[in-house]
């Protein structure tokens, strides 16, 4: 067992973990944070995607010792504490960007990453940026909208605030 | 799916990294972004004893320009690569292929050492650093050697580094100006080429087209004499040894390399 020391969802935890044990059980299992999904289990899907110091990352293939000091948020971290969704949440509501929601998480975290690199992204962006996430319903229409009206949300957010700053 | 257990090291350091190596020797296997090594250990093809983990030394990481060479540390992120203005400038090509490979969670972890070290003849960053004709620092327990990107692939999934050897950096030629083309082949948006064919000056490397990356020699032989970009890409099939699955036969990839290969050299990338 290694003993590994790190932040999720901005709470400290330490657990004692088989070095073989994958983030992604490390997540579900043993924190019980269940938003995050194991699709194909084989870094295609994106189903299972968490950000690890805010870049998104497929959590079936990173270890839970590799992120030991480091930051991973899961789409549970997302939600202010009175229960806000982000923007990016959000955006998915209002534009219909899910079906049956089992991409939807690893969806979001890929969005809430791709702002976070591209905060101002072409249609082309947005879908090549999403390409390491499958859909199998949406026909990905709705969730590139989504990631469309999220940036314009923030960055509309961003000027107004730099406004009052001003 | 669960890796076989074993037991999990952290290097501090590069010479940590080479000690640990010599300790426990074919049993171990180094962890970089794990993003090659670890699907192959969920399906039980590789179980390592020991990973040794050096992800996070930090003189194995970076990008600098010494001479008339780049030279990217092993550990350098695929999203690193593709992201750095020098890169884009010196060896604009490697930034291109780096953004070809997987997607963006991929780039997010992969480095351009373990893609190197893991030797795939069908990946991205084996085929442009053949093109670009670098050189791979090699560290050993008798110190560093370095060799050149045509002497280093030795089979599929197989290149000259020894269990007791750490490949530690990258190094490729400046040439911002150097005229440069990459085509690849896939049928989704984030697989391994079917076929892949990359042009650096008057270097011509493909992926998929035998056991390694190769030199499309007869090509490049074509360009030097004079021939035209059609007639020397008709060529690029030539001493190729292209494997064939439910993707494409032989003939297929023999006639994509001539077709990839020309537009390559007509600098198109796609």
């Amino acid at each position: 067992m290694t003993e590994i020391k790190l932040t999720v969802n901005g709470v400290a935890r330490s657990d004692e973990v088989e070095p073989r044990l994958l983030l992604i059980h490390y997540l579900r299992e043993t924190l019980g944070l269940r938003a995050a999904n194991i699709g194909c289990d084989t870094t295609s899907c994106g189903a299972c995607t968490v950000l690890l110091d805010g870049e998104s990352v497929k959590s079936c293939t990173v270890l839970a010792v590799q992120a030991n000091n480091r930051a991973v948020t899961t789409t549970e971290g997302l939600v202010a504490p009175d229960g806000t969704m982000s923007v990016v949440q959000q955006a998915f509501r209002e534009n219909h960007g899910l079906q049956c929601g089992f991409c939807t998480p690893g969806m979001v975290m890929a969005a809430t990453s791709l702002l976070a690199e591209n905060p101002h992204p072409t249609e082309q962006e947005v879908r090549e940026g999403l390409e390491g996430n499958f859909c199998r319903c949406t026909g990905y229409h709705n969730i590139v909208q989504s990631v469309l009206a999220a940036a314009d949300k923030l960055s509309g957010s961003a000027s107004s605030s730099a406004e009052v700053t001003a | 799916m669960i890796p076989a257990s074993f037991d999990y090291e952290v290097a501090e350091s590069a010479a940590h990294a080479l000690s640990l190596l010599a300790e426990h020797g074919e049993d171990a296997k180094l962890l970089a972004g794990g993003h090659s090594l670890l699907p192959m250990m969920k399906v039980r093809l590789a179980q390592p004893a020991v990973l040794i983990d050096i992800a996070r030394i930090t003189e194995l990481s970076g990008i600098r320009i010494e001479g008339d060479e780049v030279v990217i540390g092993a550990t350098t992120r695929h999203a690193e690569v593709v992201g750095s203005d020098l890169i884009k400038a010196e060896a604009p090509i490697l930034a291109y292929a780096a953004a070809q490979v997987g997607d963006p969670q991929i780039r997010h972890r992969g480095t351009i050492g373990g893609s190197l070290a893991h030797a795939d003849p069908s990946a991205d960053l084996p085929m442009a650093f053949l093109a670009l004709g670098g050189s791979v620092e090699i560290t050993g327990p008798s110190g560093v050697r370095v060799v050149a990107a045509d002497d280093f692939f030795v089979g599929p999934f197989e290149s000259v580094l020894s269990p007791e050897e750490l490949l530690s950096a990258v190094r490729v030629p400046r040439g911002g100006s150097v005229p440069w083309g990459y085509q690849k082949f896939v049928r989704r948006a984030n697989d391994w080429a079917i076929v892949g064919a990359a042009a650096y000056g008057g270097r011509v490397a493909l992926a998929s087209m035998g056991g390694t990356p190769l030199r499309a020699l007869a090509t490049e032989q074509a360009l030097a004499s004079g021939a035209s970009v059609a007639e020397a890409a008709l060529l690029a099939a030539e001493g190729t040894s292209p494997g064939y699955d439910f993707h494409a036969d032989v003939d297929f990839r023999e006639h994509l390399a001539r077709v990839l290969v020309k537009r390559a050299l007509e600098g198109k990338t796609g």
